[in-house]
């Protein structure tokens, strides 16, 4: 009976995307969209890095770098393998168009992740060693150095860029990504294991006094922060339709930092900085040159809101 | 912070609702007006809007005046698509403007494409951007023309008739260069006589250069980067080599000078644009730039000025806003007196324009002579 429910649950949440994707292609300004794709896009980076920085207490300054990992290997995907998978499915099994690139981004997204994760997993065990500032400055190193390597492979175009990835990002895929790294967050903070991240971020030496793995924790956190990254940077790159390195500076990271320090601890603070923080800079384009001005302004602006609450609570 | 949050949204709303109605004929820019090449995006504003200035004075365009829409995409390539995601969709903009770096040109271009809005690029050199649809044009050479204006010029010019090339191996800019100045040459009856390589960040290439000593060229053509290009000019005169160096815009620094020395004096390289060109087209734009700026017009601005001007010339000719007019009319852009040369668009919309040809003189870079496709 519960499993029922639960897939009754799975089928509406994809209608339920699937015609809002349809609704607001038919009625919502491109230009509006676009900036609710990249602030979407936004929520599941800033919520991945808020179960690494702001609950598991561990300063990451290298997101950008995993969210690289993810972008370039989904449009690798969906280049070189996705043409040929696409004459699989409609030829030999006869799907229509539309399943044969539900299930080529479907892929893209999962392998995106995966690999993101397993370069979290790489680079999280020397590195969580650390703690504080040397913590932040070690993956700040490494996620210039995923930049670089990729900067000089050449399959993936080098310093001349990624281009003609297939455009397959819409309010569907997206609406399903935040979605699911909400739940997925959500309830791991929750849970059992969760307490455990807290209890690390608030102090470690307790925390393995009380019998915490720290290191598998935090190794833990940090993997799963780099799977959601690795989401985000994947569908930025099939929104964009071109990837090039620059996008992906340590630059990148900090304003996802922004984000996560300006939402405070909870997820729903780091989502709302995030839409916050997105719709800034567009809003702001009234201001033409002092755009970038304005923007530095009102960010300290709320900063300061932000401490003045933080006292009072 | 609730007040705050209020404040910012009722704000929100007035600021994406005012879109005035009004009998102006918008064009959209998008350029890189902060970020890391912040400079580029700059200097191209600067000489678009000194051009549609100049036609506005003059009546505009088809009767109306033109007003300039610039958006910043701060040097990334996803705030590219969202400049032009605006321009295009909100603003309704009847061609843009952009970009200068090719990067962000490629994440623009499609969506022009997409929307069948003319898009004109002053300075994106990679091939790969006009190829992206027939909506997309450019008013730069790409790098294998320069390629082609060397070898004329070392054959036609110089009369040289035997040339070595010297090629940056990892550079797909050099190597391409190299192709079509071989290629050309050939062509013209010319001998390639031996081919080394380097790769970017070397410092020492006496072994290569004592190859091609060995061969007796009268000159060596050298499509690099100012970085290696002094370096190697140096080495090539300690082994005893006295013929004149030849290179492309790489070259284009004050630092080939700085380097280099007396070791490239009487070397010539090509390039879009010299500001002390007699041509009276180039020292009247240098004259009103200077006015508005006070300051001398770099490359960059030079480039946005012909492609706004470009733009402009195509919409009188097609009498029309319509992008596929506009678009019909670019593709027949055919000799337009521009200030970086006669401008016409080939069939793959990019230029085919004169480029100039600098000489390094007394430690300065002198204009030397334009040559023609």
């Amino acid at each position: 009976m519960k499993s029922i429910r639960q897939v009754l649950f799975c089928v509406a949440i994809l209608c339920f995307f699937f015609f809002l994707n349809h609704f607001l292609t038919l009625y919502l300004n491109p230009y509006y969209l676009q900036i609710l794709i990249y602030a979407g896009i936004n929520v599941i980076l800033a919520i991945s890095l808020n179960l690494v920085n702001a609950q598991t207490g561990q300063f990451s300054m290298g997101h950008a770098g995993f969210m690289a990992v993810g972008a370039y290997a989904s449009a690798f995907f969906t280049d070189r393998v996705g043409p040929l998978l696409h004459s699989f499915f409609t030829h030999v099994l006869a799907f229509p168009d539309f399943f044969s690139s539900f299930f080529i981004f479907g892929f893209a997204l999962v392998i995106a992740g995966c690999l993101s994760a397993g370069a979290g997993f790489i680079v999280g065990l020397p590195v969580l060693r650390l703690r504080g500032d040397y913590l932040a400055i070690a993956t700040l190193g490494f996620g210039e150095i995923i930049r670089v390597m990729i900067l000089n492979m050449d399959v993936v175009g080098g310093a001349r860029g990624f281009t003609d990835i297939p455009i397959y990002t819409n309010v569907f895929w997206l609406g399903l990504c935040v979605y699911g790294t909400w739940m997925v967050i959500g309830n791991l903070i929750h849970s059992t294991k969760g307490r455990a991240f807290l209890a690390i971020r608030e102090d470690e030496v307790a925390a393995e006094c009380m019998g915490i793995h720290t290191t598998k924790y935090k190794v833990g956190a940090f993997v799963i922060g780099a799977f959601f990254a690795g989401v985000g940077g994947a569908l930025l790159a099939h929104e964009v339709g071109y990837l090039h390195t620059n996008s992906f500076t340590f630059l990148r990271s900090i304003e996802i930092v922004v984000m996560v320090v300006l939402g405070g601890t909870s997820l729903v603070g780091s989502a709302l900085a995030a839409i916050v923080l997105t719709l800034l800079p567009e809003v702001l384009r009234f201001f033409s040159e002092y755009r970038m001005v304005v923007y530095s302004l009102v960010l300290i602006f709320l900063m300061l809101a932000r401490a003045k609450k933080w006292k009072s609570t | 912070m609730r007040k705050f949050l209020l404040v910012l949204a009722v704000g929100m709303g007035l600021v994406m609702g005012c879109g005035k109605k009004s009998d102006d004929v918008k064009i959209g820019v998008y350029a890189s007006l902060t970020g890391n090449t912040a400079t580029f995006g700059e200097s191209m504003r600067k000489g678009i809007e000194l051009a549609f200035e100049e036609i506005n004075a003059q009546g505009g365009l088809l009767g109306k005046k033109v007003r300039l829409i610039v958006e910043d995409d701060q040097s990334k390539p996803e705030e590219a698509k969202t400049a032009v995601v605006k321009l295009i969709k909100r603003d309704r903009v009847v061609a843009v403007l952009g970009e200068v770096a090719s990067s962000r040109s490629l994440a623009g271009a499609p969506e022009c494409q997409r929307s069948s809005v003319p898009m004109v690029t002053p300075a994106s050199t990679n091939p790969k951007v006009t190829e992206i649809g027939d909506y997309i044009f450019r008013v730069c050479f790409i790098d294998p023309f320069q390629g082609e204006v060397m070898a004329k010029f070392a054959y036609q010019t110089l009369g040289l008739r035997r040339v070595a090339v010297f090629t940056d191996v990892k550079n797909d800019y050099s190597v391409g260069l190299a192709n079509y100045f071989e290629k050309t040459f050939l062509e013209l009856g010319g001998k390639i006589i031996g081919e080394e390589s380097y790769s970017e960040g070397d410092i020492e290439f006496r072994a290569q250069l004592t190859t091609i000593k060995s061969q007796k060229p009268e000159a060596i053509f050298i499509p690099g980067y100012y970085t290696e290009v002094g370096l190697i000019a140096r080495q090539a005169r300690e082994l005893g080599f006295q013929g004149p160096l030849l290179g492309g815009d790489g070259w284009d620094s004050p630092k080939t000078v700085e380097i280099g020395g007396s070791a490239v004096e009487g070397c010539f390289f090509s390039n879009h644009y010299a500001s002390d060109d007699p041509a009276s087209v180039v020292q009247d734009f240098i004259r009103s730039f200077k006015e508005k700026y006070g300051e001398v017009p770099d490359a960059m601005a030079v480039l946005g000025y012909d492609a706004a001007r470009v733009l402009a010339d195509a919409i009188h000719r097609a009498s029309s806003f319509q992008g596929a007019k506009i678009r019909e009319a670019l593709a027949q852009t055919k000799g337009y007196e521009g200030v970086s040369g006669r401008v016409t668009i080939d069939q793959n919309r990019n230029a085919r324009k004169a480029a100039v040809v600098l000489k390094i003189e007394n430690g300065r870079v002198k204009f030397f002579k334009r040559v023609e496709p």
